[in-house]
C-alpha cells in the first residue's frame, strides 16, 4: 500500500518544520519532500545504525534479553543508587517527560535535560530579566532587521531562514529577502556570515563587552573606545543605528553566547540590549534550541515542578541549582551513584571529566539509535522513533507546541513512553514491596 | 602552536548523528579547522594527524584548512574529540566550555580513534 502523509512534523531540531511531506510503501519510508538534509536523512535512514534487541552487559560484551529482563535489571539499577540521575529527555515527547518527572520525584533523584549543556544559560538569564520573545510567526510576517549572533543556522538549523526569518515572504514583508536586512555576529566567517548584508566579527569570549557597547551607545550615544572586542567603533555605530531605526528587529542567538566566557551574562546582556532597543522600535530576542524538543521538556518541568531543568528530589521536594544540580556537575563532583539517559548521548557531548565517571557507574540507556552512550552502557533498551514511528507532543523554539505523527509502523520496538510507563510501574512495585518488608520488621 | 579552540555544530556531524560508531560520523567531527598559514606554519597539510592538548587531556585528529578562521582560533566540531579537551567545570552555571578553549596544537604519529574506542578508553582512564 502506497501513502502519501502530509504536514508531518520534522523531528529534529528546533524549527520543528511541519509542513514535511512522506511517501510511505509498505511501512518503507520512500520519500520526502520540504525537508532539509538533517530531516531528510531522519527520515529517510530511519531503519539504519538502529539498536537491534535490548541488552545488558556481561563483563565487556553485550547480551541480548527480553524487554522484560532489561526493564527489571534497569529497575534493580534505579531502586538500589542512592541518588540516581535521569538525564536526556529533548528528543522525545512531552508525555515522556510527565512519566519521567514522576519516576524521578517517586525514587528521589536528580532530573536534567540537554538544555544544561545548550541553553541552560539561557534560562537563568531570562529568569533574572525577563524574555522578549515572540513566535516565528510574527518574524515571517514582520521582521525587517534579523539579527544572527554566535549561531549557525545554516549548519546548525537549515530552514530557519527559508522558513521563518530571512527568505519568506509574509504579512507585511512581501518582498522576503529584499526588504530585510540580515547581520550576522560570529568569531568566525561562517557559511551564516557569507550571506550576511553586515558581518561583525568578534574576537572569541568578547561578546559580552560588544554588547554592552552597543548599549552605551543607545543609551549616551558614543563610546570612549575606538575598538571593542575585536569590533571597529563605526561599525558598532552603524549596528546600533540599524537596530534603532527597523521597524521590526529581531536578535536570534545561539550557544556562542552560552558556551563561551560570561555564559548567563553574555544573554542577560543581549536581553537587556533588546529591552533598551524597545524604546526606540519593536525588537525581540529568541533563543535557537537545538534538540527538537528542548524547549518542552523545559516547559513541562516548569509546569511540574516551578523550575525548567536540572531539578533535585533528594530532599523529597523539587530543588534547583545550576551548578549543582546539573548533569554535568554532578558527574564531576562524582555525586550520583547511578544514571538513566534517555533521547540524548552525553557520551557524545559531555567533557572527558564527566563521560569518565559516567562509564565507571550503573548506566541505562533508551534511546532507537547505537549511540556513544550505549557502548558504556549496563542496560541498552531500544527504543521507536518518536515522531515517525511513535505520536506525541513537542515545543518549537519558539515555545510553540506542535503534534508529532507516526508515519511508519515498528513492530515488536516499544515507543519511549512504553518503556518510561513500565519503568515506573516496576519502580512502584518494588519500592511498595520494600516498605512492606520494613513495616514487617 | 597556541590556539583558541572553539566547537560547535556542522552539517555533516548533524546528518551522522545518529550512526557513531561509523566511520562517517569519525570523518565529520574528528577534524580540526585551521586557518592555512597556521598550517603551514605548523608544517601540516590537509588530512595528516595533529594532537591536540588542553589541561582537559589530548586527543588526535585530522587537520583540515579553512579560510573564514582567523590565525590562532581553530574549530572542532562537537562530539566526542572536540570534548576530549574541554576542561571540567561549569562556572556554577551547569554549562561547560565548549568554545574558547586554549589548547596546544603539534604534528603527531599517532592514529586517530573511532567514537566508540574513545569513549570506552574512559572506562579504564583514572
Amino acid at each position: 500500500m502506497s501513502l502519501r502523509v502530509e504536514d508531518v512534523v520534522c523531528p529534529f531540531c528546533g524549527c520543528l518544520c511541519d509542513d514535511i511531506v512522506v511517501y510511505v510503501e509498505n511501512d518503507e519510508i520512500k520519500e520526502v519532500e520540504n525537508a532539509c538534509k538533517f530531516g531528510a536523512h531522519r527520515f529517510l535512514a530511519v531503519k539504519k545504525h538502529r539498536i537491534k534487541a535490548p541488552m545488558v552487559r556481561e563483563g565487556q560484551d553485550f547480551k541480548e534479553v527480553s524487554y522484560d529482563e532489561a526493564i527489571k535489571r534497569a529497575v534493580e539499577i534505579l531502586t538500589k543508587a542512592k541518588k540516581p540521575l535521569l538525564y536526556g529527555f529533548s528528543s522525545t515527547s512531552c508525555e515522556v517527560h510527565e512519566v519521567a518527572i514522576e519516576l524521578a520525584e517517586l525514587l528521589g533523584a536528580v532530573i536534567d535535560n540537554t538544555a544544561s549543556v545548550c541553553h541552560g544559560p539561557s534560562v537563568l538569564a531570562v529568569q533574572e530579566v525577563g524574555y522578549p520573545s515572540v513566535t516565528l510567526g510574527e518574524v515571517k510576517n514582520r521582521a525587517d532587521l534579523v539579527v544572527y549572533w554566535a549561531c549557525n543556522p545554516m549548519h546548525a538549523h537549515p530552514r530557519h531562514m527559508s522558513r521563518y526569518s530571512l527568505f519568506p515572504r509574509g504579512m507585511f514583508t512581501d518582498k522576503g529577502k529584499l526588504e530585510r536586512f540580515l547581520v550576522v555576529v560570529d568569531v568566525r566567517k561562517t557559511e551564516t556570515a557569507e550571506i550576511a548584508d553586515l558581518f561583525v566579527k568578534v574576537k572569541p569570549g568578547y561578546d559580552f563587552e560588544v554588547l554592552n557597547a552597543l548599549r552605551t551607545i543607545l543609551n549616551k550615544g558614543d563610546i570612549p573606545h575606538e575598538e571593542v572586542g575585536g569590533v571597529k567603533k563605526e561599525t558598532l555605530m552603524e549596528l546600533a543605528e540599524r537596530m534603532k531605526n527597523c521597524r521590526f528587529g529581531i536578535l536570534f542567538f545561539g550557544v556562542g553566547l552560552t558556551m563561551s566566557r560570561g555564559k548567563h551574562r553574555n544573554i542577560a546582556e543581549a536581553i537587556k540590549l533588546v529591552r533598551d532597543l524597545n524604546r526606540y522600535t519593536k525588537f525581540s530576542i529568541m533563543a535557537m534550541r537545538g534538540h527538537y524538543n528542548v524547549t518542552g521538556f523545559n516547559e513541562v518541568l516548569s509546569w511540574e515542578t516551578g523550575y525548567p531543568f536540572a531539578v533535585d528530589f533528594t530532599r523529597g521536594y523539587p530543588w534547583y541549582n545550576p551548578g549543582e544540580t546539573d548533569a554535568n556537575s554532578l558527574l564531576q563532583s562524582k555525586d550520583v551513584d547511578a544514571v538513566l539517559v534517555i533521547a540524548s548521548d552525553p557520551a557524545a557531548h559531555f567533557p572527558r571529566e564527566s563521560v569518565r565517571y559516567l562509564a565507571k557507574i550503573p548506566l541505562i540507556v533508551v534511546d532507537p539509535f547505537e549511540s556513544l552512550t550505549s557502548k558504556i552502557a549496563d542496560v541498552v533498551i531500544p527504543s521507536k522513533v518518536m515522531g515517525i514511528e511513535a505520536e506525541g507532543s513537542a515545543y518549537r523554539m519558539d515555545a510553540v507546541p506542535l503534534r508529532l505523527k507516526k508515519v511508519i509502523e515498528a513492530e515488536g520496538l516499544l515507543s519511549d513512553l512504553e518503556i518510561m510507563e513500565r519503568i515506573l510501574e516496576g519502580v512502584k512495585r518494588k519500592l511498595s514491596s520494600k516498605s512492606e518488608i520494613a513495616v514487617k520488621m | 602552536m597556541e590556539f583558541i579552540l572553539i566547537s560547535g555544530r556542522t552539517m555533516h556531524q548533524g546528518e551522522t548523528l545518529h550512526q557513531k560508531c561509523s566511520e562517517d560520523y569519525m570523518k565529520a567531527c574528528a577534524i580540526c579547522e585551521m586557518n592555512p598559514e597556521d598550517m603551514k606554519e605548523l608544517g601540516v597539510k590537509d588530512g595528516d594527524v595533529v594532537r591536540v592538548t588542553s589541561e582537559a587531556g589530548d586527543v588526535n585528529v585530522y587537520v583540515k584548512p579553512c579560510e573564514g578562521l582567523d590565525r590562532g582560533i581553530v574549530f572542532i566540531p562537537m562530539g566526542p574529540w572536540a570534548n576530549a579537551v574541554v576542561p571540567a567545570g561549569t562556572d556554577s552555571t551547569g554549562m561547560p566550555s565548549f568554545k574558547g578553549i586554549k589548547v596546544r596544537i603539534e604534528k603527531a604519529d599517532g592514529r586517530v580513534l573511532r567514537g566508540d574506542e574513545l569513549v570506552r578508553r574512559y572506562e579504564f582512564e583514572g
